[in-house]
């Protein structure tokens, strides 16, 4: 046979070497690319799944108004009709999930009411606020009802 | 088959809706959701602000935020006979407590809720060498746990400051704006906090959100816009005090 190259055996040796570094690199690359790399973007598409698999604590208040109907329409008929219930109760996606083992507790009432209306010079001067002896020692809930807290 | 016409095509029509309710069933809720119809922003009202800590106790009970660390705090500012260029500035614990109460006072003075802008352009997700940080199809900044190497560079490239090494899981954490929630149709725990509705989920693709007459009837800001990053958190009534 007649050789089309001189020492072309070194040419057919550099070619295979070429062929084992690009399968070795595909093999490293297919075992390193995490599945769904690419799909939407330059990351993994599988971690929008992971973010949205995760639990929720707050239920939401349409949750809580399908069982306690009274008092959503008290509130709804007062000042405090736009604050939702978990605003003050807390998180409560467990207890909307499992009413009869996992109770709600009663928020404390050292903080409930103060927490927004303790006057602050930096609060908008349309928001009601309380300073010194409005209440005169008495707790809040000796006067206002917190579901509908005009007296 | 004894069939009249009526009755095959009463027939066909059952079938066909029986038989798509079923494929949706099986699919589940989960699968309703569709990316395409979503971009996800937040519209602030600073006048509405009452610094109640609301919105930063609840992001720490949904998401698991540690202590001395935050995806939302409350900023509250001072600025003395107009000079902006130096407003006092504090927060104390990102306001998970609320604030110490100031007394009457002839300086100007608000509130600031403050999070991750959500931008358009996130130089965050320009700086992650991984890809753990991305822009989601329905304009979210999410941080993919698994694949985060720790580097801290996002949390250099964020001009807001919104971002923070998870101390157990020493990988970058942020803001996510509940992206397990707002995929469910719930708004997200800060927003379902807040007393006083000084913030509001805002998704920009849905003409019947009121994201779209809070653009447009009110003086509306972004954080920084200088930066260019398109921020998606927009603020009504910002101070320019406000960095």
């Amino acid at each position: 046979m007649k050789k089309i190259l001189r020492d072309s055996e070194h040419l057919v040796r550099l070619v295979i070497l070429a062929a084992i570094f690009v399968a070795v690199f595909l093999i490293i690359r297919k075992a390193v690319v995490p599945a769904g790399f690419g799909k939407y973007g330059h990351y993994r598409a599988g971690a929008l799944d992971d973010i949205r698999a995760r639990s929720i604590s707050f239920a939401g208040h349409e949750a809580c108004e399908t069982c306690h109907d009274e008092q959503a329409q008290k509130k709804a008929q007062g000042k405090h009709a736009q604050v939702a219930c978990e605003a003050c109760h807390g998180p409560l996606a467990a207890h909307a999930d499992d009413p009869s083992t996992i109770k709600a507790v009663k928020p404390d009432p050292a903080t409930l009411c103060m927490r927004c209306h303790q006057a602050d010079s930096a609060k908008p001067k349309t928001f009601p606020q309380v300073a010194g002896d409005h209440a005169g020692g008495e707790p809040c809930g000796a006067c206002h009802n917190p579901h509908n807290p005009a007296m | 088959m004894d069939l009249n016409r009526r009755e095959l095509l009463v027939g066909v029509g059952k079938f066909i809706i029986l038989s798509g309710s079923a494929r949706a069933a099986l699919n589940g809720d989960t699968q309703t959701y569709n990316m395409a119809e979503h971009w996800w922003g937040m519209t602030i009202d600073v006048s509405k602000c009452i610094g109640c800590g609301n919105c930063v106790r609840a992001c720490a009970a949904e998401n698991g935020v540690p202590k001395g660390y935050f995806r939302t705090w409350v900023e509250r500012y001072q600025v003395n006979g107009g000079d902006i260029e130096h407003p006092q500035v504090d927060s104390p614990d990102g306001a998970f407590n609320g604030f110490p109460p100031r007394g009457p006072s002839n300086a100007k003075s608000f509130f600031v809720p403050k999070l991750c802008n959500h931008c358009v352009d996130s130089p965050c997700v320009q700086a992650c060498p991984v890809g753990a940080t991305f822009d989601s199809p329905d304009g979210v900044v999410l941080v993919d746990e698994k694949y985060c190497v720790g580097c801290r560079y996002c949390i250099q490239a964020c001009p807001y400051g919104c971002r923070y090494l998870h101390p157990t899981k020493h990988t970058a954490d942020k803001c996510s704006l509940c992206y397990h929630r707002i995929t469910k149709g719930l708004t997200t725990a800060c927003c379902e906090a807040c007393p006083t509705g000084a913030r509001k989920l805002a998704d920009l693709k849905n003409p019947a959100d009121p994201v779209h007459e809070f653009l447009r009837d009110n003086n509306v800001q972004v954080l920084k816009p200088y930066m260019a990053t398109r921020a998606k958190v927009y603020y009504k009534d910002l101070d320019g005090a406000v960095r």
